[in-house]
C-alpha cells in the first residue's frame, strides 16, 4: 500500500495516512514490513484475577480493593476460576495448544500503581500456545492465518492520576483479570493489522472472554514492527510501541513507524531496537526514556500460585459448549447461503453486522415462505453491509438499533416485486417507522409509485377493448368507470385509484 | 497459688478453667503482671495488648460459664509480630512497617480467636523474619530469659522468650530456615514447624514464600499439639494449604515409641559442634532407645549445600515479597519530590542492614544471566535435598538431630559475621528446603545452664510420629528445665 489512501476495501472506515504530513510516501517495492502485536484484553468476569473484588468500571477511586489488591502485609492470591474457563475458550477458538501444565511467575519492577512491586503473569510456561487467528480475503484474495506465539493470564495495574500538586493512585483497576495474546510476526501491512484485531476481537467476544470494547480500553495493543528488504529472510531491528487504545491509532503508529524506519535505513542509519510511545496529539512514535521502562524483571516461578493443572475433561467439557467462531461462521456462509468470501467477511467484520445479517435473515426466511434461502441471504447480507451499515454511520446510532421487522418487511415487499428496489431505500432512509406504517406505506408506494407498471395495465386493457375505446372516444364518457374497473381488474386491485385515473385519463385521451 | 498461674501448661490451665477454679480474667492477669515485671529485661514484646487481652479474657469467660468454651478459651498466647492482627500494630519488627495496622486478620490468628484464645501481645523477632538471634528488631533484640547477656536465637526470638520467661502460655512463631526451632532450642521451650502447606500463611506477612511455615511454641509437646491442631488444615485463602484433614494430634501422643525406627543423619555431627550438645542428643537417643525405639544410622549427603541453597532461593523470593514496602500505600513515607527518591528514600530509612543485605542477594540472583547460575541451581539442590530425605525415610520412621551446633551465643558475638550468623541454621534449614515437619525439644544445658535442643524431623505430614516421640520423651522425665531467673 501506499503511505496515503484508502486503507479500508470495503470503504465502512475509510482513513488518511498522512503520518504528520512531512514523511514521504514509502517505496513499497524495496521494503516490507514485518509486524506482531500483543493484545491485552481485560476479560469479561464479575471478580478480578486473584480476589472476590468487582471489576465493575465507574466506582470512586479505591472502592473496588481489599487487602489483597492492595498487596497488604502477608495477603496471597487465589486464582478465579472463571478466568480459567475464558481463558481456555479463547485459547480453543484461537486453534491454540492448552497447555496441562503452566505456571505463574512474577514480574518485578516499581511503579506506583503496582502495588506488590511485581505483576503475576505467566512467562515462560503459558496457558495456551500455538494456534492462528484466520482473516477473511480482501476483495479477490485468499483467506491469510496470522500465527500466536501464545495466549498467557496475568492482572492489572492501577492507575496513576497526575493531580496539580500530588500524584494519586487508584487501585481499582488492580488485579483486573488479562489475557495477553501474541502474534508471530506474520503480519504485513497496517490494515492486515486491523483486519487481524477485527478478527481476534470478533472471537473473544464469541467465546465470551471479552467485550472487546477497545475503546473502554477492554483491548490495548502493543505493536512490534520492523522492515526488511523485500524477500530478505532475517528480520530488522524492532520497535515496539505501546499501549495504542484504538484501530486508528494502531494503523497511524505503523504508517508512521515504518515510514521513519524506511528514511533512517534509506539514509544509512541503523534502527535501534527500542520501545516507543504513540503520541496521538502529533501523530507521531517516540522512544520512551529509559526510566520509563524496566529492562530486567527478574521473573521467578510465583511460589504462592502452584503450577496450573488443567485437566484434558475439563478442556473437553468447555469444547463441546463453543459458539460458533468467526471464521466457521465464514465459511458456513459461504458453504449454505452461496455468499462471496469478500461480502462474508465485510458482514462478520463485526459482531454486530453479523447478528443483524442472521436476524434479517430469519425474518425474510419467515416472510418469504418457499422462496430459496440463498436469494434471501443474499438480500439480507447487501441490506445489512450497505443499508443498515450507512444508516448506523449517518444517523450515529449503533446498528443494533435498527428494527429488523421493519427491514424485513420492507425488503419482502421488494423481493414479492410489490415495490422497487429504490423505494426499499426510501422508506428504509426516511424517518422512523413502525411496523404498521411501514404496511401502510407498502401499501401507498405498491399503488402509487409503480407509473410505469399502471401505464402497462392501461395500455393492455385499451389494446384488449378496441371496440370499447373508439366509443368512448365518440362520446360515450359513461365508459370511463369501465375501463377503470378493468384496469384495476388487471393490477389484482392494487392500482393507485388517484395515478390510475390520471395515467387513464391521459391514455384514453390518445 | 494466683501469681504461678502464668505457669502452668494449657493442658493444666484448660482443666482448671474448665473446673471455674480459675477464671480467663485471673489468667490473664498473672501474664500481664509477668510482662510487666520482666519486659524490660527480655523484650519478648513489641506491642502489649493489655487492654484487648483483658476483654478477651473477659467474653472467655462468658463462654466457660455458659459451658460451650472451645479448645483454647481463654489461654493466653503470643503471637510472633510477623501475624497481621486485625486492629493490632503489626510491625515485622521493621520501621518500616511502624505504624502498620491491619485491617484484618492472619487465617491462623482468626482461628485461634475462633477457638477462645486470648492474645496478650505481638512477640519480638528479627526485621522481616530474617536472622537467628532475633538481634536484628527495629525494637531492640529480644534476651534470652536464661541468660540475659544471651541471645533468644531468632527469628521468632520474642515468642520463645515470651513462653520461656512465663509471659504466656503458649506463642505463634513462624519458621522460614529454624526460626522457630532455634529458638525453641536456645530458650529451652517445645517448637514445632510443621510440613509445609499444613497451615495457612494466609496474613503472615512473607519473607521467603516456598519456606515460610506457621508453628506454635509451648511448654510441652502436648501443648504444641493442641495449638498445632487448631491452626491447621486448609484455607481457600491460600492455593499453597493443603486440604488434607487435620488429625487429632493429643490422640496420638500415647507415650509409646517401641518398633520406632529413629534415623541418625552422620552429617549432623560434625567437627566444632559444642560437646555439650552433642552430649545431650545421644544421651537422649539413648533413652528412647531404652524405651524401645531403634535407633538407625542414615545419610543426607548434601546437606553441606543447604544453607548455600537456601539464601539463594530464601532471598530471592524474599527481593520481591518485600517489594510492596514502596511509600506507597501504607507504612512509612520518606518525604521525596517524585517516585524514583520516595522508594530509594523510603526503602533505605525503613529497612535495617540484614533486610537491606538479602533484597540485594536475592535482586542478584534472580538478575538476567544469573538466574540460572544462582537461583535454578538452588532449586535442582533443593530437589536432591528432598530425596535424600526420601530415601532417608525408607529406613526410619522419623531423625534425630541438633537442633543447632551450639547453645545461645551471646548478644553482639555473631552480629559482625553474616555467614557465621547463618551457620546457626546449618542443622534446620535442610528441613524447610523439603518441606518436612520438624520440632525442638528440651533435652540437656550445658555446663552454663543454657538449654540444648533435640531435633526430630518426620516425614511430609509425619506431625503425629514426631509429637509421639517427643511427648514419650518428655513423660519418661525428658529434660528438666530450671525456670530462668529473672
Amino acid at each position: 500500500m501506499g503511505a496515503r489512501g484508502r486503507l479500508y476495501a470495503d470503504g465502512a472506515a475509510a482513513l488518511e495516512t498522512h503520518a504528520n504530513g512531512s514523511v514521504k510516501a514509502m517505496n513499497n517495492d524495496a521494503y516490507e514490513m514485518v509486524i506482531g502485536l500483543e493484545v491485552h484484553a481485560h476479560m469479561l468476569t464479575r471478580s478480578k484475577l486473584f480476589c472476590g473484588c468487582t471489576t465493575d468500571f465507574g466506582a470512586p477511586p479505591n472502592h473496588n480493593v481489599c487487602p489483597v489488591c492492595m498487596a497488604m502485609p502477608g495477603v496471597l492470591p487465589v486464582l478465579n476460576r472463571h478466568v480459567l474457563e475464558l481463558a481456555i475458550r479463547t485459547g480453543l477458538a484461537a486453534h491454540c495448544k492448552i497447555e496441562p501444565h503452566s505456571v505463574f511467575a512474577r514480574k518485578s519492577y516499581f511503579y506506583p500503581d503496582l502495588p506488590k512491586g511485581y505483576q503475576i503473569s505467566q512467562y515462560d510456561q503459558p496457558l495456551c500456545s500455538g494456534g492462528y487467528i484466520e482473516l477473511p480475503p480482501r476483495a479477490n484474495g485468499e483467506p491469510k492465518r496470522i500465527r500466536l506465539v501464545r495466549i498467557h493470564l496475568e492482572e492489572d495495574a492501577g492507575k496513576n492520576i497526575h493531580a496539580e500538586s500530588a500524584s494519586l493512585v487508584d487501585f481499582n483497576r488492580s488485579g483486573v483479570p488479562l489475557m495477553e495474546i501474541v502474534s508471530e510476526p506474520d503480519i504485513r501491512s497496517a490494515e492486515e493489522a486491523v483486519d487481524y484485531l477485527r478478527q481476534l476481537r470478533g472471537i473473544l467476544v464469541a467465546a465470551g472472554a471479552s467485550d472487546g470494547k477497545m475503546e473502554e480500553g477492554s483491548l490495548r495493543c502493543d505493536v512490534n514492527v520492523s522492515v526488511r528488504a523485500r524477500g530478505a529472510t532475517e528480520l530488522g531491528a524492532r520497535t515496539e510501541i505501546k499501549n495504542l487504545n484504538s484501530f486508528r491509532f494502531v494503523e497511524k503508529a505503523i504508517a508512521y513507524e515504518v515510514n521513519r524506519q524506511i528514511e533512517e535505513i534509506s539514509a544509512g542509519r541503523r534502527i535501534a531496537q527500542e520501545t516507543h510511545l504513540w503520541d496521538p496529539e502529533r501523530e507521531v512514535t517516540r522512544p520512551m526514556r529509559s526510566k520509563e521502562f524496566a529492562n530486567d524483571y527478574r521473573y521467578f516461578p510465583e511460589p504462592d500460585l502452584p503450577p496450573l493443572i488443567v485437566p484434558s475433561d475439563l478442556v473437553e467439557s468447555i469444547r463441546t459448549t463453543m459458539p460458533e467462531m468467526p471464521a466457521e461462521r465464514r465459511a458456513r456462509y459461504v458453504r449454505d447461503f452461496g455468499l462471496t468470501a469478500y461480502v462474508v467477511g465485510v458482514l462478520t467484520q463485526e459482531q454486530d453486522r453479523t447478528e443483524k445479517f442472521e436476524e434479517l435473515l430469519a425474518d425474510l426466511t419467515k416472510r418469504n415462505p418457499g422462496e430459496d434461502i440463498k436469494i434471501l441471504a443474499k438480500k439480507a447480507a447487501d441490506f445489512v453491509v450497505t443499508e443498515m451499515v450507512r444508516k448506523s454511520n449517518e444517523t450515529a446510532q449503533p446498528l443494533s438499533s435498527i428494527s429488523v421487522s421493519v427491514s424485513g418487511l420492507i425488503l419482502s415487499a421488494n423481493i414479492q416485486r410489490l415495490i422497487s428496489a429504490a423505494t426499499v431505500k426510501e422508506i428504509f432512509h426516511g424517518p422512523q417507522i413502525s411496523l404498521q406504517e411501514a404496511e401502510n406505506k407498502i401499501k401507498e408506494y405498491a399503488q402509487v409509485s409503480d407509473e410505469a407498471a399502471i401505464a402497462e395495465a392501461c395500455d393492455k386493457v385499451l389494446a384488449a377493448e378496441s371496440a370499447k375505446l373508439a366509443e368512448y372516444r365518440a362520446g360515450r364518457d359513461k365508459l370511463y368507470g369501465f375501463f377503470v374497473g378493468a384496469v384495476m381488474k388487471a393490477m389484482g386491485g392494487k392500482g393507485n385509484p388517484k395515478v390510475v385515473n390520471e395515467v387513464l385519463r391521459r391514455k384514453l385521451a390518445g | 497459688m494466683a501469681s504461678e498461674l502464668n505457669r502452668l501448661t494449657i493442658t493444666e490451665a484448660r482443666e482448671r478453667l474448665r473446673r471455674r477454679e480459675i477464671s480467663a480474667r485471673e489468667l490473664t492477669r498473672a501474664c500481664l503482671d509477668r510482662i510487666a515485671a520482666v519486659e524490660p529485661r527480655v523484650n519478648a514484646f513489641i506491642t502489649v495488648s493489655a487492654s484487648e487481652a483483658m476483654a478477651q479474657a473477659e467474653d472467655a469467660d462468658r463462654r466457660l460459664a455458659r459451658g460451650d468454651a472451645p479448645d483454647l478459651c481463654g489461654i493466653p498466647l503470643g503471637i510472633k509480630d510477623i501475624y497481621c492482627t486485625r486492629g493490632v500494630r503489626t510491625t515485622c519488627a521493621s520501621k518500616i512497617l511502624g505504624d502498620f495496622t491491619p485491617p484484618f486478620d492472619a487465617t491462623a490468628v482468626e482461628r485461634l480467636r475462633a477457638a477462645g484464645a486470648v492474645f496478650v501481645g505481638k512477640a519480638n523477632l528479627d526485621e522481616f523474619a530474617m536472622g537467628s538471634s532475633t538481634e536484628n528488631s527495629a525494637f531492640g533484640p529480644t534476651r534470652n530469659p536464661h541468660d540475659l547477656e544471651r541471645v533468644a536465637g531468632g527469628s521468632s526470638g520474642g515468642s520463645a522468650a515470651a513462653v520461656a520467661a512465663d509471659e504466656c502460655l503458649a506463642a505463634l512463631g513462624t519458621d522460614t530456615g529454624g526460626s522457630i526451632r532455634l529458638p525453641a532450642s536456645f530458650c529451652g521451650v517445645v517448637g514445632i514447624k510443621p510440613t509445609y502447606s499444613r497451615v495457612s500463611r494466609y496474613g503472615v506477612i512473607a519473607y521467603a514464600s516456598s519456606l515460610d511455615q506457621v508453628g506454635p511454641f509451648a511448654r510441652s509437646v502436648r501443648d504444641a499439639a493442641a495449638v498445632l491442631r487448631v491452626v491447621a488444615g486448609a484455607d481457600p485463602r491460600d492455593s499453597t494449604c493443603s486440604a488434607r484433614p487435620v488429625p487429632d494430634y493429643e490422640r496420638a501422643l500415647t507415650g509409646e515409641v517401641r518398633g520406632m525406627r529413629i534415623g541418625v543423619p552422620r552429617e549432623y555431627f560434625v567437627e566444632g559442634m559444642d560437646a555439650a550438645v552433642e552430649a545431650a542428643v545421644r544421651r537422649s537417643l539413648k533413652q528412647l532407645q531404652a524405651m524401645g525405639a531403634r535407633t538407625v544410622e542414615i545419610s543426607l549427603p548434601h546437606t553441606g549445600y543447604a544453607v548455600a541453597a537456601y539464601y539463594l532461593i530464601a532471598t530471592a523470593e524474599a527481593s520481591a515479597n518485600l517489594a510492596r514496602y514502596d511509600g506507597v500505600r501504607y507504612g512509612m513515607r520518606a518525604a521525596a519530590d517524585n517516585n524514583i527518591e520516595l522508594y530509594n528514600r523510603t526503602r533505605a530509612q525503613g529497612f535495617g542492614a540484614e533486610v537491606k543485605r538479602r533484597i540485594m542477594l536475592g535482586t542478584f540472583a534472580l538478575s538476567a544471566g544469573y538466574y540460572d547460575a544462582y537461583y535454578l541451581k538452588g532449586q535442582k539442590v533443593r530437589t536432591l535435598i528432598r530425596r535424600d530425605f526420601e530415601r532417608a525415610f525408607q529406613s526410619c520412621d522419623l531423625i534425630a538431630a541438633p537442633v543447632a551446633p551450639t547453645t545461645a551465643f551471646r548478644l553482639g558475638e555473631k552480629t559482625d559475621d553474616p555467614l557465621k550468623m547463618y551457620l546457626s541454621d546449618i542443622f534446620t534449614i535442610s528441613v524447610n528446603l523439603a518441606g518436612l515437619p520438624g520440632m525442638s525439644v528440651p533435652c540437656g544445658a550445658d555446663a552454663s545452664r543454657m538449654p540444648i535442643g533435640l531435633q526430630l524431623i518426620g516425614p511430609p505430614f509425619g506431625e503425629e510420629a514426631i509429637l509421639r516421640a517427643g511427648d514419650a520423651w518428655e513423660r519418661a522425665g525428658g529434660f528438666m528445665q530450671t525456670a530462668p531467673q529473672l
